[in-house]
């Protein structure tokens, strides 16, 4: 009688960890696909303030036209991007295109006076910030979900359960690594 | 992170029981040197009932009494761009569930505290004389901070802590009143059997009264003091930038000294004990570390950001004594710090108008009055422009129909949803 007792509170006790080790997986591979979606809300973002940047900037730097262009055009294709891989390539690009207009701002005193562009400039600033720490937080997330799914005896239910490794959000484009390099 | 919760979840745990048993046995100790040992279980549920109606109390509150104790004004992301966004920053790269409320506080005295017993409902409020001071970097440190005390859940822990120790201190004091007014009393009783055990608890509740409410009280700010290093940690870890907290935490301090009116339970949410003269030296009574020391250990963070490298700066700094769990830093991995932002010169105050209005003032002055526009717009401030130059700021129901200008004395009718 005992010894069946003991064997049932073995297997009672191996069966809550096993539920607990599972959720704590579908929980972690929960928090991995919602820092993705995040990413993907700030450069929706980001997209939908361009416009408003051009408009705002046209009349005063007349000279930059190039510029401003370079900024349009990155953000069109950045829009039409299939799939990851391409997808990140383009932000890269638009990411860059961006912090060189900015750069080239400095010297319009008149434009950095207008309370639009003020605006505009703090809240692609912030997006520029949060697409940042959306990646940052996406990243600790893979590596904790993947540490769980690699290390024993997690990677028992992981398998069992099909939890496959997540992959890190990795820039694509070396310009958008380097911050530009802006002399006076 | 989640590791580094639940260890301090289970902490917390251990701390609020064992915090609630001296209470409950300075109940028992009590109860039964007045009355013996029936009144020991007596005194027990005595001690119980207060403990949980000062709960009950503390939990209906909530947040927004707190805030609205401190004077706080929630804002939107209209009233003051740059600080909401900061938030939002913040909330991403902290992963918390929810975006905490934004409040400002209208206070010279730089701080800023985070309430909120739920991370999926917390608020985070900063004072007009932080904002006026801090530029973007470090506005981001501090907020950071504030959301590193939510996200390990410092502000759940605290208010339960709190309440457990205003109880003891509470029935120690009623206690020690008692004995002085009524202490014949309990003699009258000692007849019988029981008599010589009522009077050694009788002793024994005397010095439980005493004590008691000294060491819970030190207790509870020994965790204090440690929580304010992992937020410290959490924020350098949230931002990857320590400097932006270290070079915030330098403007703070030396600009404190009780400007701001709080209740004593809520200083250990500051970022600064606002109750302390800051600069002062550690002590066993302070709330918080002092300045400098956090300071210096997150200048000696170079390079990784991570728990484990906290860790190891706290270290250097500190002969060798550590200040975070094994546990918590165990398995961190290195995290790279990054370069100060393009935006690191601009204060954080947004384009408000104000600001070219005041644009011939010193820069500090002109920040600060900057602030205060923010702070009057939140609170519905209606602007009058004056012929002299003055903007006259009148608050909502100001109950009279004119105003006289300060300057000039010029009268102005006030529109009737103002007077």
């Amino acid at each position: 009688m005992i010894p069946l007792l003991i064997l049932l509170g073995v297997v009672v006790v191996l069966v809550l960890w096993f539920i607990g080790a599972y959720n704590g997986l579908v929980n972690s591979r929960n928090q991995v696909k919602n820092a993705w979606a995040q990413i993907d809300v700030q450069l929706k973002r980001r997209h939908d303030l361009i416009p408003n940047l051009v408009e705002t900037a046209k009349g005063y730097v007349a000279h930059e036209r190039g510029t401003l262009e370079a900024v349009t055009n990155a953000r069109a294709a950045a829009m039409k991007a299939q799939g990851a891989a391409q997808a990140a390539q383009a932000e890269g690009l638009l990411g860059s295109a961006l912090s060189k207009f900015f750069a080239i701002a400095e010297a319009y005193p008149e434009l950095k006076a207008n309370q639009n562009f003020l605006a505009v400039q703090e809240e692609l600033a912030s997006t520029e910030n949060k697409i940042g720490f959306a990646r940052q937080f996406y990243n600790d997330s893979v590596m904790s979900y993947n540490t769980k799914v690699q290390s024993i005896p997690t990677n028992i239910v992981a398998g069992l359960g099909h939890f496959e490794k997540a992959e890190f959000f990795e820039l694509q484009d070396a310009a958008q690594r380097e911050a530009p390099q802006v002399k006076f | 992170m989640w590791e580094l919760i639940q260890s301090n979840r289970r902490k917390s745990a251990a701390l609020i029981v064992l915090l609630a048993l001296a209470l409950a046995a300075l109940g028992l100790a009590i109860g039964w040197g007045v009355a013996g040992e029936p009144g020991g279980y007596f005194g027990v549920a005595v001690a119980m009932v207060i403990w949980i109606v000062m709960l009950l109390a503390n939990l209906a509150a909530g947040e927004s009494i707190l805030l609205a104790a401190a004077g706080g004004r929630e804002i939107t992301h209209a009233d003051a761009p740059q600080l909401f966004n900061v938030v939002e920053e913040m909330q991403i790269a902290s992963g918390l569930p929810a975006l905490p409320k934004v409040y400002i506080i209208d206070n010279p005295a730089p701080n800023a505290f985070a309430v909120g017993l739920k991370p999926e409902r917390a608020a985070v409020a900063v004072t007009s004389g932080l904002l006026a001071r801090l530029n973007r970097d470090e506005l981001q440190g501090v907020v950071a901070h504030e959301l590193g005390h939510i996200k390990n859940r410092d502000t759940l822990f605290m208010t339960l802590a709190g309440v457990t120790v205003g109880a003891v201190i509470l029935l120690a004091d009623l206690y020690l009143r008692g004995m002085r007014f009524g202490g014949g009393r309990s003699r009258g009783s000692s007849r019988g059997g029981g008599g010589q055990a009522q009077a050694i608890m009788m002793i024994v509740a005397l010095v439980l009264a005493l004590l008691a409410p000294i060491l819970a009280q030190l207790l509870y700010f020994a965790c204090s003091r440690r929580r304010e290093y992992l937020a410290d940690a959490s924020s350098a870890l949230f931002t990857r930038y320590p400097a932006g907290l270290a070079s915030a935490l330098q403007k703070i301090s030396g600009v404190q000294a009780g400007q701001l009116e709080v209740s004593r339970a809520l200083a250990p949410m500051f970022i600064v004990n606002p109750l302390a003269a800051v600069g002062d030296k550690t002590s066993v009574f302070s709330t918080h570390p002092s300045t400098t020391d956090r300071i210096r250990v997150l200048r000696a963070l170079t390079g990784d950001v991570s728990l484990a490298a906290y860790q190891a700066a706290f270290q250097q700094t500190h002969d060798g004594r550590g200040v975070l769990r094994a546990a918590t830093v165990q398995a961190a991995a290195p995290v790279a710090a990054r370069d100060a932002s393009a935006a690191a010169e601009s204060p954080a105050i947004p384009g408000a108008p104000a600001l070219a209005a005041a644009a011939a003032l010193p820069d500090a002055a002109r920040q600060w009055r900057a602030a205060q526009h923010l702070v009057q717009r939140a609170a519905g401030y209606f602007t009058i422009p004056c012929d002299c130059g003055v903007n006259l700021k009148v608050p909502q129901h100001f109950g009279q129909p004119s105003v006289a200008c300060p300057k000039c004395g010029r009268q102005h009718l006030l529109p009737p949803d103002i007077a």
